[in-house]
């Protein structure tokens, strides 16, 4: 007994360890960190002078993203979105007279990882970030690029808090606005009156849009008639809420959460024989590309995104060709929101004059003092213009999974 | 009335995961008198052997399976001779730190060798589903298969020790360990006979929990090997029976109090409800009473 009661004070006690090595290890690297901030500073500026002196000057775009990992196809959809765009820059003679570099860094969307790769692409040169792809590594980059006042536009950082200091836009809509938003285009297109809801009670992104969704929904005269949480912790069974919901009578469910879970829950729906209408947001975006996902289960399912690789206006098909034949996939909404992000900034820094010789900070402070007056007409939406507290103002848009394919619902 | 049925029966489902697992700690504790913290992870791995026998080698599920046993039964053995056999008089502290970092090493050899990406695991039981009461029922062809496989595996470990002589000298180790050798037993051996069963099991629980929930990454086995510890504390830890309701119990329990509590709150109170009944029977629902001599 005496030596079974000492295993499990030693459980106890080498997790917590664990979790106090963390913590610490975490304020020493942020301490070295800033103190290195100052010294990298100068580094860089003086590199930037040395490259200009040697092969003509040129705009360094830095993005930031996962390229490995659960979330990897968000990142290289970024990554990929945004190289289209600034080889069509480049093309037609770049902005202001320079040509664009785009340098794309992996963030692994953790937050340690992604100030270090924040950190990296400074080493580079880079003068304005387009990035973080996920929400969790952007809030801990925003406190960085607060600091050096760098210009940064998130192409799908969706946490509202994001947008909080005034050198920080974006390019989707945020947390709240998803929620609200899904609420909105359920009740307007009279999908169903009566939802149900699960989502994941250890994410801020979707206990987030839930929130706002319950508090929309009751604006829009829809009823909730079941809402039910799961925790990273237990994730892969979701039966018992299924069955909740079934019970409940819910027409149609609502998923606020990535696309891993989600086709855990589509399958387990179907074992049960449980077919109401599912509705996701924009972490649904890649459920079509998981491996070895048998994507007869997502048939039928819609989810709140901006852009649709079917959509047959010129701007969406020249763009799709031109990624199929560059990259050999179908761009997702990520590679749009991307896409936008560089064509935003073009117009914003053109009407600010900006020359690449200029400071990383002076440049913040001329493009910013533009991006309000930007009105665009994108892949993800007519008229894309941007308030004074950093958010993108666009319709709603949804799109519904016929036959393997996203198809743009009216 | 059919939901409830409906509820029970996943909570079966997972409490028959949990169960398999346990099996697999509640022997090697039985018998090594250690925590064996990377059982979870060694079904990670034959999650993974599983995936790619049949992914990319393109072998039958029953191959597949056979290899994976295989496989696990080696790592067992390696690791036990390689981490645990030179610790085999220190303190069990040192053992059960050493167990950690096996834990922890296997996590990210595996985060290495395959990618941080999940995998989806194509299931390799492929049976009808049992629909009861006009198909308001639906029990899932893996949970049959888990079950059965659960009571199968039970009662062969029991008739094995109870029955072979490698069995007899597991009971006399586990008994006392000195008085063992004395006896004439290897007890390196017999310890070792030990883990390669268990890291078979585990082979086979890995199939079933990676077919029963169809994701596979680098943490797939850390969480399950926790409830399923916590199982195998429940029933009693080192009684074979007592893992298997220990499981059962742990995985009714999670799901009755998600569908009629709170979802939230299923976690909590399982674990509530588990320091509970250590309160009263400190040595779990089907665990022995040891007088220890102060």
């Amino acid at each position: 007994m005496k030596k079974w009661r000492i295993a499990a004070a030693a459980v106890v006690a080498s997790m917590m360890l664990a979790a106090c090595g963390g913590s610490a290890e975490e304020t020493t690297t942020a301490a070295t960190e800033a103190a290195a901030e100052e010294a990298e500073a100068a580094e860089t500026e003086a590199e930037a002078e040395e490259a200009e002196a040697s092969e003509g000057a040129v705009w360094t775009f830095g993005g930031l993203g996962p390229i490995t990992g659960s979330t990897a196809i968000y990142g290289t959809a970024v990554m990929n979105g945004a190289q289209i765009a600034v080889d069509e820059v480049n093309e037609a003679g770049g902005i202001n007279g320079y040509q664009v570099n785009w340098i794309f860094e992996d963030d692994e969307a953790g937050t340690e990882t992604a100030v270090n790769a924040y950190n990296a692409l400074k080493d580079q040169g880079m003068q304005m970030l387009i990035g973080t792809t996920t929400s969790g590594s952007c809030m801990a980059v925003i406190a960085e690029t607060e600091a050096d006042n760098m210009f940064q536009i998130t192409p799908s950082g969706t946490t509202a808090d994001i947008t909080a200091p005034a050198n920080v836009w974006r390019m989707c809509f945020s947390d709240p606005a998803q929620g609200t938003k899904s609420a909105e285009f359920i009740a307007t297109h009279e999908l169903a009156t009566k939802i149900g809801v699960i989502y994941d009670s250890s994410d801020t992104y979707s206990s987030g849009i839930y929130e706002n969704f319950a508090a929309e929904a009751a604006n829009q005269g829809l009823e909730i008639v079941a809402a039910e949480a799961f925790t990273s912790e237990s994730n892969t069974d979701f039966r018992t809420q299924l069955q909740i919901i079934q019970d409940a009578g819910a027409e149609l469910v609502f998923l606020p959460f990535y696309y891993t879970e989600a086709s855990l829950v589509l399958r387990q729906a179907n074992e049960m024989g449980y077919e109401p209408m599912f509705f996701g947001c924009d972490g649904m975006d890649g459920i079509l590309t998981l491996p070895d996902f048998d994507v007869s289960l997502a048939e039928g399912l819609m989810l709140l995104t901006p852009f649709a690789a079917d959509a047959t206006d010129d701007k969406t098909v020249s763009f799709v060709t031109k990624y199929e034949e560059k990259f050999g996939e179908t761009p997702n909404q990520f590679a749009a929101d991307a896409y936008d992000c560089v064509y935003v900034l073009k117009q914003a820094m053109e009407a600010a004059g900006v020359t690449p010789d200029m400071s990383v900070s002076d440049l913040c402070d001329a493009v910013c003092a533009e991006m309000v007056n930007v009105s665009y007409d994108g892949l993800t939406g007519a008229g894309i213009s941007f308030s004074e507290d950093g958010e993108p103002n666009k319709e709603p848009r949804a799109v519904r999974i016929e036959n393997g394919a996203y198809v743009m619902m009216d | 009335m059919s939901s409830f049925i409906s509820f029970l029966i996943n909570g079966i489902s997972l409490g028959s995961v949990y169960a398999i697992i346990a099996l697999g700690y509640t022997m090697v504790y039985g018998i090594a008198k250690m925590l064996n913290f990377a059982h979870g992870d060694v079904i990670m791995v034959g999650g993974y052997v599983v995936f790619l026998a049949t992914s990319i080698l393109g072998l039958p599920a029953w191959a597949a399976i056979l290899m994976a046993v295989v496989v696990c039964t080696l790592l067992g053995i390696t690791i036990e001779r390689i981490a645990y056999k030179p610790l085999r008089g220190a303190s069990s502290l040192s053992v059960l730190i050493t167990a950690i970092g096996v834990s922890y090493f296997l996590q990210n050899a595996a985060l290495i060798l395959f990618g941080a990406d999940t995998k989806s695991f194509n299931s390799v039981v492929n049976l009808p589903s049992l629909k009861l009461m006009d198909g308001a029922i639906t029990i899932s062809d893996e949970t049959l298969v888990t079950i059965v496989v659960c009571i199968l595996v039970m009662v062969l470990l029991t008739a094995f020790i109870n029955k072979t002589k490698t069995g007899q000298a597991m009971l006399a180790v586990s008994a006392d360990r000195g008085a063992a050798t004395l006896m004439g037993i290897n007890v390196n051996k017999t310890i070792a006979v030990t883990f390669a069963i268990g890291s078979g099991l585990a082979a086979i629980a890995g199939v079933l929990l990676c077919s029963s929930y169809p994701v596979l990454s680098s943490t797939t086995g850390s969480m399950p090997g926790i409830k399923a510890f916590t199982a195998a504390v429940f029933g009693g830890i080192g009684s074979i029976p007592g893992a298997m309701i220990g499981g059962l119990l742990l995985g009714i329990i999670e799901n009755l109090s998600k569908a009629y509590i709170s979802s939230q709150l299923s976690d909590p109170i399982v674990f509530g409800i588990l320091i509970i009944v250590l309160l009263f029977k400190p040595s779990g629902l089907m665990g022995k009473q040891i007088q220890e001599k102060v």
